[in-house]
């Protein structure tokens, strides 16, 4: 039978996997802005990246010095010593040990931990709390664009960027909106992520015997096809995805006609189960977040001087670990500040305490801070955007939250 | 009026492509009246018809391929020649090479229309660029360290594969946008029936949509007999199975030639297309059957014997005199000698069996419970195979709704399920016609005349449900955005989802995720 395929290679697991694309993804301006420069010849850069799923601040900086920490986050609190201990960035607070790239930023004083900081939504849904993360609205309700392209729109257009656009994910919500934007996404294919496979398999075994066996077998042969193959593997989203979409945005931002802001969306943190302390499930995420920020720094360069990358999330999770031994939906959480352009070595928290009365609802670190003063305190000083445009259009009806000041150096 | 979820979820799923997004209301009419809401299907006029400007008739594409063929050749030959005269020194450049038919790679395939995609220029906000599976990247060519070289751009596609990309839209389209979708399904399940395969050959792919439209659409509420004639005599089917080639042992071509008979077409008749395996047919019966169809092919090129590309009676390649198949004497002459057999067969009780329980199997479950099986082979013998009445006896009975859903959507059914769930009305095949090839259904290229299998087993095995599982994800990480998660549980399930599907989408860390876990719940994935 002669085989004329132009459309209908019956193909082999390998090559057939390698027909798919996705997982994280960057998306950036697609202008340069003209900045006023000063006459340092400063060339500013900006980087936001979405934690969607609400990251731990409790386990990724840990209140060490705390009294009650280590009784609330029991079996995975950091420790200040013995193995994997955590690295202290001062008396109190202990960074995760999974983080020796951010651990090395913050002695060099150009990164910087906001703690016990919360958007201004109070609830514990993840899809409304992510609106409101990335929208910069004050409550949650779909909106078609976010804080960050409206800080676009306020820059003054220059020459557009000759970078090409890649197909991809779709750009997140936070840089959605008139501000005309490019995608870029690796030809690695991360698979789907581990905690949705888990997720879909929790499902499958009570619903579903026949799919959860299937399943089950399915994410073994992937692990063995896993072998040889030039693909991230998977595991929390792709940690090795992290690193690959920071290295490939860290290239695009570092050339002369490349976009100067940009926007990572990472998956994977509602660590709800077996979260794990120094090692396991978070440590991997926070290892790939780490490594994501060092490909920043190594892959601008020069320009590394001028950046600032600010690490969010939507909610922060219960302050007492779970039967389970993960955490749940919470308030209160970290914000990280990375780049040669943050004002750095510097823990930056009106520390609540974690005394039962002290908790939000008696569960959750109260938040002290508003996530919308730090972003807007690094838009102002980065590029020069004025209370008024920061309070209306780009954080609307947030005139009484004030942009933090002297975050960027 | 009662609202019976349940049973709205078996007509979206069962037989139907599933609930559309937006505000198509399907769940909630499909709730109020389940049965009048797949049954209204059956009752628009022509509603199995495709007709859309640009498709062509067979014999148009026949005479297409032929001439690209023969272009082909003639530049083969021109070359050959060329490089026979020139002394030492190759050709140089491209100008006298042919274009031999190239292999298409899927990700060029998907290079090539990336290129054309709206969704490739920079855009603002919203993008379009989401896809059935994603296509290949474009790499700023800064990137290359980080993801390896860019490929050469994609040539043109050749003719065959405009056509047959063209066809495939049209399907998919129709499919997306159908009411409830069960007519759709009818046509898909009696085209995997009296499947070709479009690897054949480039003839079986260029005919593999006309082929669909013309021997099974017209036929899909009529009657089993005429489809089976018109399957049987048209030129995709004879080309697929070989059917051209075979010649009467007795007849003039056959002596001339000193060549015989191809039991290939008559084999499948018996086995695949009516009586099924243990249908009571022997080897001579095959036999016998395939000197009966000698003599049925197409006009090629030159169109000696009629139109280019049309089904033609070719006399002197048929064998002469009477023969006896399944204990009858066939004394006819000609094409009536064979067209009195299929009519025969098409009522053979055999058949009516054969085709009541492949049909409940598709349908129902892959045990289907005999008293259906025995309802619709009685359906199909009293009505002389009246397709309607069948699809109809199958909706009207009650085994076939109180069935626990344990069959899986095929990878077919899952992505056009999907895609009416997004309101993603294909621009362009190749996302779908991508996907299905990774999820092991390429359209109309089955591995071999049986079709593609129809057991939950073969769609639940592990490998595709992984595969499901990255498109799914891939889906949620480029449209999520766009909806919100527990609405499109409604739209699908509303209150028959079960507590824990709503509780896993309600619970996931994001629209995206969430969106993947409903497109891999049970709700969407059984049918």
């Amino acid at each position: 039978m002669i085989m004329d395929c132009s459309e209908s290679l019956m193909l082999q697991t390998t090559s057939r996997r390698a027909l798919l694309l996705g997982g994280a993804s960057f998306a950036a301006w697609a202008y340069l802005p003209k900045f006023a420069r000063a006459a340092d010849g400063r060339d500013p850069r900006f980087v936001t990246i979405i934690l969607r799923g609400a990251l731990d601040g409790l386990a990724t900086v840990a209140p060490i010095g705390d009294p009650d920490y280590a009784g609330l986050h029991g079996a995975i609190a950091l420790k200040a010593d013995g193995p994997n201990a955590a690295v202290m960035l001062d008396p109190f607070f202990g960074l995760h040990p999974a983080m020796p790239e951010f651990a090395r930023m913050y002695r060099a004083k150009q990164a910087a931990v906001v703690h016990a900081v919360a958007t201004s939504y109070r609830d514990r849904s993840h899809f409304d709390g992510q609106d409101v993360l990335e929208s910069g609205f004050p409550g949650p309700g779909r909106v078609q664009s976010g804080w960050l392209n409206r800080a676009l729109e306020a820059l003054p257009k220059g020459e557009r960027v000759t970078s090409a656009l890649a197909v991809g994910p779709t750009t997140p919500l936070v840089l959605r909106g008139a501000a005309p934007t490019v995608g870029w996404a690796p030809t690695a294919l991360p698979q789907a992520a581990d905690d949705t496979a888990m997720r879909l398999l929790d499902l499958y075994q009570h619903r579903d015997p026949t799919l959860a066996s299937a399943l089950t077998q399915g994410l073994q042969l992937e692990k063995q096809a896993q072998g040889n193959e030039m693909k991230p593997p998977p595991g929390g989203g792709g940690v090795a995805a992290m690193r690959l979409v920071a290295r490939g945005a860290a290239k695009l931002m570092a050339a002369d006609d490349g976009p100067r802001i940009g926007a990572l969306a990472f998956d994977g943190w509602d660590t709800h189960a077996n979260e794990g302390g120094p090692v396991g499930r978070l440590a991997q995420l926070l290892g790939g977040l780490d490594g994501a920020l060092a490909e920043f720094q190594s892959g601008l360069g020069a320009r590394w001087r001028d950046t600032v990358i600010v690490v969010a999330t939507e909610f922060g999770r219960t302050a007492r670990i779970n039967g389970t031994e993960g955490t749940d939906h919470g308030t209160g959480t970290i914000a990280l500040l990375a780049g040669g352009a943050v004002n750095g070595g510097r823990m930056i928290t009106d520390w609540p305490g974690l005394k039962p009365a002290n908790l939000y609802q008696a569960r959750d670190l109260a938040p002290t801070a508003d996530l919308r003063a730090v972003i807007k305190g690094v838009l102002h000083d980065q590029f020069g955007l004025g209370e008024r445009v920061l309070a209306d259009a780009v954080f609307p009806d947030s005139a009484p939250v004030k942009p933090m000041k002297g975050l960027v150096a | 009026m009662a609202r019976d979820s349940q049973a709205a979820l078996v007509a979206l799923n069962r037989f139907g492509f599933g609930a559309r997004g937006g505000a198509a209301g399907d769940f909630i009419n499909a709730a109020s009246d389940p049965r009048g809401f797949v049954l209204a299907d059956l009752m628009r006029p022509n509603g199995a018809l495709l007709e859309v400007p640009g498709l062509l008739s067979t014999p148009e594409l026949g005479k297409q391929v032929f001439d690209y063929q023969f272009e082909i050749q003639q530049a083969r030959n021109a070359a050959k020649a060329a490089q026979q005269g020139a002394s030492e020194t190759p050709p140089q450049g491209s100008d006298a090479k042919p274009q031999p038919r190239r292999n298409l790679s899927l990700s060029t395939a998907a290079k090539e229309i990336a290129g054309k995609d709206p969704a490739m220029q920079p855009q603002a906000a919203d993008s379009a660029n989401a896809t059935m599976t994603p296509s290949a990247t474009m790499q700023p060519p800064t990137m290359q360290t980080v993801a390896g070289p860019p490929k050469p751009p994609a040539q043109p596609l050749n003719i065959i594969q405009k056509t047959f990309r063209a066809e495939a839209l049209a399907r998919l389209q129709r499919g997306v946008v159908a009411d409830c979708g069960f007519v759709e399904r009818l046509v898909v399940f009696w085209s995997n029936h009296f499947c070709i395969s479009a690897n054949k050959g480039a003839l079986a792919r260029m005919w593999a949509g006309s082929f669909e439209r013309e021997a099974i659409r017209p036929h899909v509420l009529g009657r089993f007999g005429d489809m089976l004639k018109t399957v049987e005599q048209h030129p995709a089917m004879l080309f697929f199975l070989d059917n051209q080639q075979s010649l009467g042992p007795e007849s003039r071509a056959g002596i001339n030639r000193n060549r015989g008979l191809n039991e290939n077409l008559a084999r499948e008749i018996m086995e695949l297309h009516t009586l099924g395996v243990g249908g009571g047919y022997t080897q001579d019966d095959v036999t016998s059957l395939a000197r009966v169809i000698t003599g049925w092919t197409f006009a090629g090129r030159r169109g000696q014997l009629g139109a280019p590309g049309s089904f033609v009676f070719n006399a002197n390649a048929h064998q002469p005199g009477p023969q006896q198949v399944l204990g009858k004497t066939y004394a006819q002459a000609g094409l009536a000698q064979g067209e009195a057999v299929l009519s025969d067969i098409a009522r053979h009780p055999s058949t009516a069996k054969f085709i009541a329980t492949k049909f409940a199997r598709h349908f129902v479950a892959d045990d289907p419970p005999p008293a259906l099986v025995a309802k619709l082979q009685d359906t199909f013998t009293r009505t002389d195979g009246d397709l309607r009445a069948l699809a109809t006896a199958l909706v009207q009975s009650n085994e076939a709704w109180q069935a626990p859903l344990t069959k899986m959507r095929s990878p077919y059914e899952f992505l056009l399920a999907s895609g009416r769930l997004l309101a993603r009305n294909p621009e362009d095949p190749g996302r779908y016609l991508n996907g299905l090839n990774v999820l092991g259904q390429p359209l109309w290229s089955p591995a071999g005349p049986n079709g593609f299998p129809d057991t939950a087993a073969a769609w639940a095995a592990p490998e595709g449900i992984k595969l499901r599982l990255d498109i799914s994800a891939q889906l949620g990480s480029q449209l999520a955005d766009r909806f919100d998660p527990r609405d499109l549980l409604e739209l699908i399930a509303a209150d028959a989802a079960s507590a824990e599907t709503r509780r896993t989408i309600e619970r996931a860390e994001s629209r995206q995720q969430a969106l993947a876990l409903l497109l891999m719940s049970p709700e969407f994935q059984r049918r």
